[in-house]
């Protein structure tokens, strides 16, 4: 079909698509030597000033790494990582201690304003931008600026660097750290244990509705770095937060590492909703440089009635092995989990969720829309649990693929696994293709092909956009846009 | 004006269109009537330009522009609208959602401000009301889970609110009840006069008697083989096609 054959075409000449945030800041850093051992991790935990069981805890970690083998078992390719080859701690000089706006490097926050994060309190209060937002910016391995701290300290909310939140927090931290994801779960997990630098922590306490999103930028900007950030969020009883998290890097040839853990801690009552615009370095159109986006999210329900609900678009990366996970262990607790996958050039995505129904009355909804463009391959890998005691559990999966051309991959790999006969689980699956019927209906009405394939593709993508906090989805679709161009003619 | 020449278009090495030659002059309402595998459908595709079509020979005016080089969406801006026989869905984009997106796209490739969201719906909801298009079926999907009949309005609504120099309706009258039929051809009629032309393809006299055709020509083998007054549908609905069909591609 002519269409496709031009679509064909268009990606192979396909330039550097159109990543707009691959620019690089020109700031001094100070880094650890290159390389992984128990002296660089003791290095990091000393700089971190941390106490003796947080560097025990990891060296721990480190000596369990160093006996696992990386997981094969993803639907990804890729050339074996050298893990001696990376730097795993760098900061921008001059970033130590507590941080205020006044004290952060001018470039540093021009690099936040080019990729337009509000950082200026001050601008949000004046209403020059329009979304109250708290935001912690993680600029390589450490956390630069935090802003509303002061108001959200007022309702009790702690919102901080992890590496703060250990200083003055312990008993918070060293309770939850590892509760979730334990430091044994997974070969990358274990290594984020070891080496992790910063990340975000939040506390609701009980009954809070947390009064504003909160948000964390992540910025890869050093070369050969890795980042392994660490984000530990704890709704209390009856409390409520919602949480952004965004990611850029710059361009470059070679792989970066993004080897992240996020655990989500929710007690009775509680909700956290985590939306995450991942918008990583894809790699060019030979497959090139981008990121490795190899991430352990996972929240518990702990209490009963708890909520949580994760909402991803991800867009960026080479490569993505990530799979949003709940444990619905309080009773009558709910896991959600909405994601939107898009993959064009030669990214490679392997994602989707775990829902495991271990109390009474648990139920969850999974709606995953991978698209795949270019050469891509996109795999979605969920999995829905019940054990035994789990009576009653509830499962609503529906899982959709659309493909733009003829050169790339949908998977979908789903595990279902029911061990109480009263758990009722629907699975429901469809694979289609913009068809060139369909982009030929939209081009006589007047509109151009990438015009008609964006707008195919919001609509298609529409139920989980909708789930996106308001001022995001808008973003969101912009972005969507800007990730298909060129994978039409 | 519509003026083609000499046209001779081949679908994956087949001969469909082989030398068609028409005008339809400003409004005016053509029909084009004639057998299966005729190729009127082919024409309608071709003059809009849809890919996959290989014009081997041949030219087509608008307005006095040669438009084959023209993208289909370039070609939409100029004026040209067609009625689809099989109206496209398009799941999760509201009906009202693709409605402006069309229009404000043809604004844009004419150099024309968008039009402001107000008068927008106030254009939409009265030409909605005209085709008993509920407000209901603008919040819904393009076309989806719409009955044939629903299906057709959309289209004369999008015609209705692009108001296109030129429209070329393929079949309108396929898999329509009679009253919906009559809806449609209101619609098509109220849009006559202005200048507007329109070329109607069908296989039946019976959706001429809704919309009276100028002129009427009949298609055989990929080309006109003769041209008539209203009479000549008339007369083609006594004695069928049989004396055009001889030997006519299947």
């Amino acid at each position: 079909m002519a269409a496709v054959q031009q679509t064909v075409d268009t990606v192979k000449t396909l330039d550097v698509d159109a990543y707009k945030y691959g620019f690089t800041t020109e700031i001094e850093s100070e880094k650890a030597p290159k390389g992984l051992n128990e002296e660089i991790v003791r290095f990091i935990s000393a700089r971190k000033k941390e106490p003796e069981w947080l560097t025990q805890w990891r060296l721990d970690a480190f000596k369990r790494w160093r006996t696992m083998e990386e997981p094969r078992w993803a639907r990804v390719d890729y050339p074996k990582i050298d893990y001696q080859d990376l730097y795993y701690y760098s900061a921008p000089k001059g970033t130590e201690g507590p941080r205020t706006l006044a004290d952060v490097d001018p470039e540093l926050l021009r690099t936040y304003e080019k990729l337009g994060i509000p950082l200026s309190e001050q601008e949000i209060l004046a209403g020059v931008q329009e979304r109250r937002v708290a935001v912690d910016a993680v600029f390589d391995s450490v956390s630069v600026v935090t802003t509303f701290k002061e108001e959200l300290g007022k309702a009790g909310v702690i919102f901080c660097p992890i590496s703060e939140a250990v200083q003055s927090h312990p008993e918070l931290v060293r309770k939850y750290l590892g509760s979730v994801v334990p430091v044994t779960d997974n070969y990358f997990a274990t290594l984020n244990s070891a080496v992790f630098s910063d990340g975000s922590f939040v506390y609701v306490p009980p009954g809070v509705r947390c009064p504003m999103e909160l948000s964390t930028y992540f910025r890869i900007n050093e070369q050969n770095t890795g980042q392994f950030e660490r984000t530990l969020i704890i709704a209390d009883a009856g409390s409520y937060v919602s949480y952004l998290e965004g990611c850029t890097a710059p361009k470059r040839d070679e792989n970066q590492l993004h080897a992240a853990v996020v655990e989500l801690v929710a007690l009775d009552d509680a909700e956290i909703k985590y939306s995450t615009v991942q918008n990583w370095y894809p790699g060019d159109s030979e497959g090139r440089g981008g990121i490795y986006n190899f991430v352990t999210k996972r929240g518990d329900c702990r209490g009963a009635r708890s909520k949580i609900s994760w909402t991803q678009v991800e867009t960026g990366s080479a490569i993505t092995w990530k799979y949003p996970s709940c444990i619905l262990r309080g009773e009558s607790s709910r896991g959600e989990f909405y994601s939107i996958a898009i993959s064009n050039g030669r990214q490679q995505v392997d994602s989707g969720t775990k829902m495991l129904h271990l109390g009474k009355n648990t139920s969850s909804r999974i709606i995953s829309k991978g698209i795949s463009a270019g050469r891509s391959q996109n795999t979605y890998r969920g999995q829905v649990f019940a054990h035994r005691k789990a009576e009653n559990a509830r499962n609503f999966t529906n899982c959709d693929s659309l493909l733009i051309g003829d050169q790339c991959g949908a998977h979908t790999v789903p595990y279902i696994e029911a061990k109480n006969s009263s758990a009722l689980f629907e699975h429901e699956a469809t694979t289609s293709k913009i068809s060139d019927d369909q982009l030929f209906y939209c081009m006589q009405r007047g509109l151009e092909p990438e015009e008609a394939t964006a707008l195919i593709v919001n609509g298609f993508v529409r139920d989980v956009l909708q789930q996106l906090p308001m001022e995001f989805a808008v973003e969101a679709q912009k972005l969507i846009a800007i990730s298909l161009e060129g994978s039409v003619g | 004006m519509i003026e083609i020449e000499n046209l001779h278009v081949a679908v994956a090495g087949k001969k469909i269109l082989d030398g068609l030659t028409l005008k339809v002059e400003d409004g005016q309402v053509a029909a084009i009537m004639g057998p299966n595998g005729s190729g009127k459908s082919t024409l309608s595709y071709v003059v809009a330009g849809r890919a996959d079509y290989e014009v081997l020979d041949g030219s087509i005016r608008l307005d006095g522009v040669d438009i084959l080089e023209k993208s289909p969406a370039e070609r939409a801006a100029m004026g040209l609208f067609l009625v689809f026989q099989y109206p496209l869905e398009i799941p999760g984009v509201a009906t009202m959602t693709f409605l402006k997106a069309a229009l404000n796209a043809q604004r844009k490739a004419r150099g024309e401000a968008e039009l402001p969201t107000i008068e927008f719906m106030k254009q939409v909801r009265a030409a909605a009301a005209k085709l008993n298009i509920s407000q209901d079926m603008l919040k819904r999907p393009v076309n989806v889970g719409f009955s044939g009949g629903e299906k057709k309005r959309m289209e004369i609504l999008q015609m209705a609110l692009l108001e296109p120099r030129f429209s070329i309706l393929d079949e309108m009258d396929s898999g329509l009840d009679i009253d919906a039929l009559k809806t449609c051809a209101e619609g098509v009629n109220a849009l006559r006069g202005d200048g507007r032309s329109f070329l109607v393809i069908t296989h039946y006299q019976r959706l001429l008697n809704f919309i009276p055709p100028d002129v009427v020509h009949v298609m055989s083998r990929g080309k006109i083989v003769k041209s008539g007054g209203p009479e000549l549908a008339l007369a083609l609905e006594a004695s069928g096609y049989a004396e055009y069909a001889e030997g006519a591609a299947a």
